[in-house]
């Protein structure tokens, strides 16, 4: 469903991916982790159309993303759907019409059937009762399940999640992880989620890719993940604060600074 | 020296560079202007925030303006005993220049911000770019709108201003300090003639072509910051006035 060749881009300079390959499985559910700033936003931008890369192509659905023209990326897009990190609701619609908003401008359908595709998608994520509530009066945790109501309103056959279990409180999280498994499985979509959450994903996802230092530093299921001996693997599926990937941000000397006189 | 003039040209090269990106900005909103033909009501909508929204101010204006102008005109007037042209002389300057700047000026400080701000915010919490994931052009669906909202509205509320404007002259001239009725209402309606309602209302229509686009340019690309929504606010204020001012001598100069 979507294939990632030599996938290099930098910003500032910065190398954020020297040459990047993997492959997404149709109707699985595949995740995208590792350490903060390692681009993994990024990437799924790169798949939405969002941000081209330097070199390398993004291919969804049989389709090269970077050499898309808009209105042929709007077409794609009709087939996707994405769970923004703040969820992104508009801000002067009330839950039920941010749900609706993708039905009102794609379809004509009849305002009952609408109304009523609303209220299946707002019980699915167990927010119907909240539907004329504004965004404003939601929690973060709300906010985003009404956002994954949003983007599986149209059944996408694409569905990318970025960060979809932050904020949200465990009961909620069951929830949400029940729900991409059995999205993906009953209507054979295809998921990609991007997260820190390692428990989370290893109970949903069936692959992994582990991005660090600008290329995958593994893939696999989360058995093999789980299994791996390579250091860069074990302290970022065990949270290890001592290994390949260090904490702190580049500094200089921590005592000389703060001995330093200030300027 | 050498620094100074390298820093003048650079910043004419980035003004014209970005009102290069404002003329093709411009291009895509009327390149997709039949669309919104076919859905008034989001325009409707933003002619209610624009217009209606801004009436109060705008009519507050227009009547201190006009009592103001008639106060100063009967002063400079009674001096050469013509106080009779009161009404004709405050009519035709506020149809030709006063009513189309000061709406403008007033569009770009209430409106103009408000949409610079709205659209800024939205681009800052990801709306904008949820919307493009979604399918919808925001530039549709949200910038042109707004865009076409603010231009019906500007010759609406510019011709509110004026008649309002011309109640204040009314008010100080006849009310106050007693000019005969019959002559200042005569004098006006043969002094003001039908091109000079004309003008007022092309100027209008212009600057609220100018002022419209500038708002929507700058809150569309603003920075997703709380500092690039400020910057956006504040250079939607200072560009539109700006730009009103140098478009009026420019209209000015050829209808005259």
């Amino acid at each position: 469903m979507v294939v990632v060749r030599g996938l290099h881009f930098s910003i500032n300079g910065r190398v954020i991916f020297s040459g990047i390959d993997l492959n997404v499985r149709r109707g699985s559910v595949t995740a995208i982790m590792g350490p903060s700033g390692t681009g993994k936003t990024t990437l799924l931008r790169m798949m939405t159309g969002q941000q081209r890369p330097d070199s390398g192509n993004v291919e969804v659905d049989g389709q090269d993303v970077g050499a898309l023209g808009r209105t042929q990326l709007l077409d794609l897009r009709r087939r996707m759907g994405m769970l923004f990190q703040n969820g992104a609701l508009l801000t002067d619609f009330d839950v039920f019409e941010n749900v609706a908003f993708p039905l009102r401008e794609h379809t004509r359908l009849p305002e009952r059937l609408i109304r009523h595709i609303v209220l299946t998608k707002l019980q699915t994520v167990g927010l119907r009762g909240a539907a004329q509530l504004m965004p404003a009066e939601l929690s973060g945790g709300m906010a985003r399940r009404v956002a994954l109501a949003r983007a599986m309103v149209m059944d996408p056959r694409l569905l990318v999640y970025d960060e979809p279990f932050a904020g949200l409180d465990p009961i909620s999280m069951g929830v949400v992880l029940r729900l991409i498994r059995q999205t993906n499985d009953a209507l054979g979509i295809t998921s990609i989620i991007v997260s820190h959450d390692v428990q989370e994903i290893c109970s949903v996802a069936d692959t992994i890719y582990l991005l660090s230092d600008g290329s995958i530093a593994a893939a696999g299921t989360p058995q093999d993940l789980n299994g791996s001996d390579a250091q860069i693997v074990r302290q970022f599926m065990q949270g290890l604060p001592d290994g390949p990937v260090p904490f702190h941000y580049p500094a200089p000397d921590y005592h000389g600074q703060l001995l330093e006189r200030a300027p | 020296m050498n620094g100074m003039i390298g820093d003048i040209v650079g910043s004419a090269r980035d003004s014209l560079a970005t009102f290069g990106r404002m003329m093709m900005f411009l291009g895509r909103l009327l390149a997709a202007t039949p669309a919104a033909v076919l859905r008034p009501r989001l325009v409707v909508h933003q002619i209610y925030n624009a217009g209606a929204l801004s009436l109060l101010i705008i009519m507050t204006c227009g009547l201190f303006v006009g009592m103001v102008l008639a106060l100063l005109g009967y002063d400079l007037l009674s001096r050469v005993a013509s106080e009779d042209i009161l009404g004709a002389g405050a009519a035709l300057a506020l149809t030709k220049q006063l009513g189309p700047v000061l709406t403008a000026l007033l569009f770009a400080g209430r409106a103009g911000s408000a949409l610079a701000s709205e659209l800024g915010l939205m681009r800052a919490t990801d709306q904008l770019a949820a919307m493009e994931m979604m399918a919808v052009d925001p530039l549709r669906r949200v910038a042109l709108p707004r865009f076409l909202g603010g231009v019906l509205a500007m010759p609406l509320l510019t011709a509110i201003f004026i008649a309002i404007a011309i109640f204040g002259v009314q008010l100080v001239g006849v009310q106050q300090v007693k000019i005969d009725p019959g002559s200042f209402w005569s004098q006006m309606r043969s002094a003001v003639e039908l091109a000079d309602i004309y003008e007022g209302l092309i100027k209008g229509t212009v600057f609220g072509i100018a002022c419209s686009l500038i708002a929507v340019y700058e809150g569309y690309n603003a920075a997703p910051t709380a500092e690039g929504i400020g910057r956006a606010t504040t250079r939607t204020v200072v560009v539109s006035s700006v730009a009103t001012l140098i478009l009026n001598f420019i209209l000015t100069a050829f209808m005259l």
